[in-house]
């Protein structure tokens, strides 16, 4: 299980003035549950799932998995407890191969080419075509993307934390990647914590949390939340509805 | 006779560890010792007076390859060695030079090589050059190699040289002249560390119509190192030519990389690029996301640029 105790992320902006990116947020993450966050841009999601792998050191609170605090802990050690991280925009390499990636993520390095390639279609990547492929400036953003989230598959790691995993793929390759968080959702062998603002992905879900200047504003099942989410976006903005449409 | 450090020299500069398969010409602390022909592949030590050797590869050589590495373990023995390689037409063949230095000692051991290659028409070089130097002494372990290289009509080298940790002091000049279709591929990889000092100067002249040059060069400096790169690329007709110079800088380290592109005909076309930089915070912290240490990381990061 994942808890969030009371965790705040507050830095002071160029005046000195305090900005409060999160503030005091508690969450409980049962185990081989599908979590999406979502909420507006700014709102604090991504800051609070880099706190949770250690990208971010909090300002206050606590976060613990599986019962072990783990706020003082480094980024390799809660690796190799079972946390993982795919990046919104992740770095690229030179000189280091998309084989390469998969068999760090797997801890094996002797991963075989064809385990390798499973995780590449399971991303809607041709596999043979990329395996052996850099991962430098020559691949597209949604390229790069695909391959990030290939090498949390082959982590198979208790807690995988995506970032806007949609960003920069195409319709198709966006399908295949709903299917892979389902089928890794039906296996209930991993926590899945996705930060999406995608109907489809949020569709997935066992439970929203939707944050809001850095705060949980709501968090629930699916069938309770998201009804609201919709409610609150389709009213729009009263302003602008009535000045546009004069 | 060789001894077990030689051997392990060997190993390091020309991935031996075994007398290898045709041609060869080992050369220890300046004296040749053993060698072995083939019936295409002739070596013979020059006459004029100047230390070194002549190979001689017969037209039509193919899937053959000659070995020549050179090892030092003397300290305070420094050498000049002029070794020349006449290939015929329609060759296509191995080259495997190199040399190791181990120096226990506290006199500088130092051996400056100069390489010269006429390729014949239409042959195919893969030229191969590794430098590595160790020793517990205090004596400098120095390499100065100079490379020029003559490739006739249709003629191709892909060269690569490679200089990771342990090499003191560095001065490596190339100079390349490539005919008409013929092509001239360099690949550099260099690490520096300590207070080594390494410069690199290359000219490709794309002399004949159709000629085409490309210079890969990967560096990685580090600690108080200082690297120099001088890569020329000179378009004297129809021609195509690309430098890619990419360091990593690290701790106090130094990189001066000045590409030069040069034009004399209106149908040469030449790029150059160049880049010098730190690892990225971004690319440490994916690594240590998947369960590597940040020392881990960095080792995984410059292994994969280099290569």
């Amino acid at each position: 299980m994942l808890e969030i105790k009371g965790l705040k992320y507050q830095v002071a902006d160029e005046s000195g003035e305090s900005l409060g990116i999160l503030n005091d947020v508690s969450l409980e993450i049962e185990d081989h549950k599908l979590v999406v966050i979502t909420g507006p841009n700014g709102g604090g999601k991504t800051t609070l799932a880099k706190a949770v792998m250690g990208l971010v050191q909090p300002t206050g609170g606590s976060i613990l998995w599986n019962g072990v605090d783990i706020t003082e802990k480094s980024i390799t050690e809660r690796a190799r407890m079972g946390i993982s991280y795919g990046f919104q925009q992740p770095p690229r390499f030179k000189g280091l191969r998309v084989k390469d990636l998969l068999c760090l993520a797997s801890g094996r390095e002797n991963l075989a080419t064809e385990e390798a390639c499973q995780y590449l279609t399971k991303v809607g990547l041709c596999a043979h075509d990329y395996i052996d492929r850099e991962v430098d400036a020559s691949l597209s953003g949604g390229e790069v993307k695909r391959i990030e989230i290939a090498t949390i598959l082959a982590r198979k790691s208790g807690l995988m934390i995506f970032d806007e995993p949609e960003a920069g793929i195409d319709l198709w390759s966006f399908a295949k990647l709903t299917e892979t968080f389902q089928a890794i959702h039906a296996r209930g062998e991993a926590t899945l914590l996705i930060i999406s603002h995608q109907e489809r992905i949020i569709n997935l879900a066992d439970e929203i949390v939707m944050i809001e200047d850095g705060r949980v504003a709501q968090h629930g099942p699916k069938e309770e939340i998201f009804p609201l989410i919709l409610e609150r976006t389709s009213a729009g903005c009263t302003y602008l509805s009535q000045e546009a449409n004069k | 006779m060789m001894d077990k450090t030689d051997w392990k020299l060997l190993k390091e500069i020309a991935d031996l560890e075994k007398t290898p398969q045709g041609a060869y010409n080992i050369r220890v602390n300046g004296q040749m010792d053993s060698r072995s022909t083939t019936a295409n592949i002739d070596i013979t030590t020059k006459t004029d007076g100047k230390s070194g050797i002549d190979i001689r590869v017969k037209p039509g050589t193919k899937k053959e390859s000659v070995h020549i590495p050179v090892i030092i373990h003397a300290t305070g023995f420094t050498e000049l060695v002029y070794n020349d390689f006449f290939i015929g037409e329609d060759c296509d063949i191995d080259i495997v030079a190199g040399c190791g230095i181990h120096n226990t000692g506290c006199e500088t051991a130092q051996h400056d090589g100069l390489h010269t290659f006429y390729i014949g028409k239409n042959s195919k070089v893969r030229y191969v050059e590794r430098h590595y130097g160790e020793g517990e002494g205090t004596g400098e372990r120095i390499f100065n190699p100079q490379t020029v290289v003559y490739l006739e009509e249709g003629a191709s080298i892909q060269m690569e040289t490679t200089q990771i940790r342990g090499v003191d002091s560095t001065k490596r000049d190339t100079k390349i002249v490539v005919g008409k279709n013929a092509e001239a591929v360099i690949t550099e990889k260099l690490l520096t560390h300590g207070s080594q000092t390494a410069e690199s100067d290359m000219e490709i002249i794309l002399d004949g119509e159709g000629a085409s040059g490309r210079v890969i060069s990967r560096s990685v400096a580090q600690e108080e190192s200082k690297q120099i790169f001088y890569p020329k690329m000179t378009g004297n007709n129809k021609c195509f030519g690309h430098v890619q110079c990419d360091s990593i800088i690290m701790g106090n380290a130094q990189v001066s990389s000045i590409p030069a592109i040069v034009a004399n005909h209106v149908d040469a076309q030449l790029i150059h690029e160049a880049a010098i930089g730190r690892i990225a915070g971004d690319q440490l912290l994916k690594l240590m996301t998947l369960g590597l240490t940040e020392e881990e990381a960095e080792e995984k990061i410059l292994d994969g640029f280099l290569q």
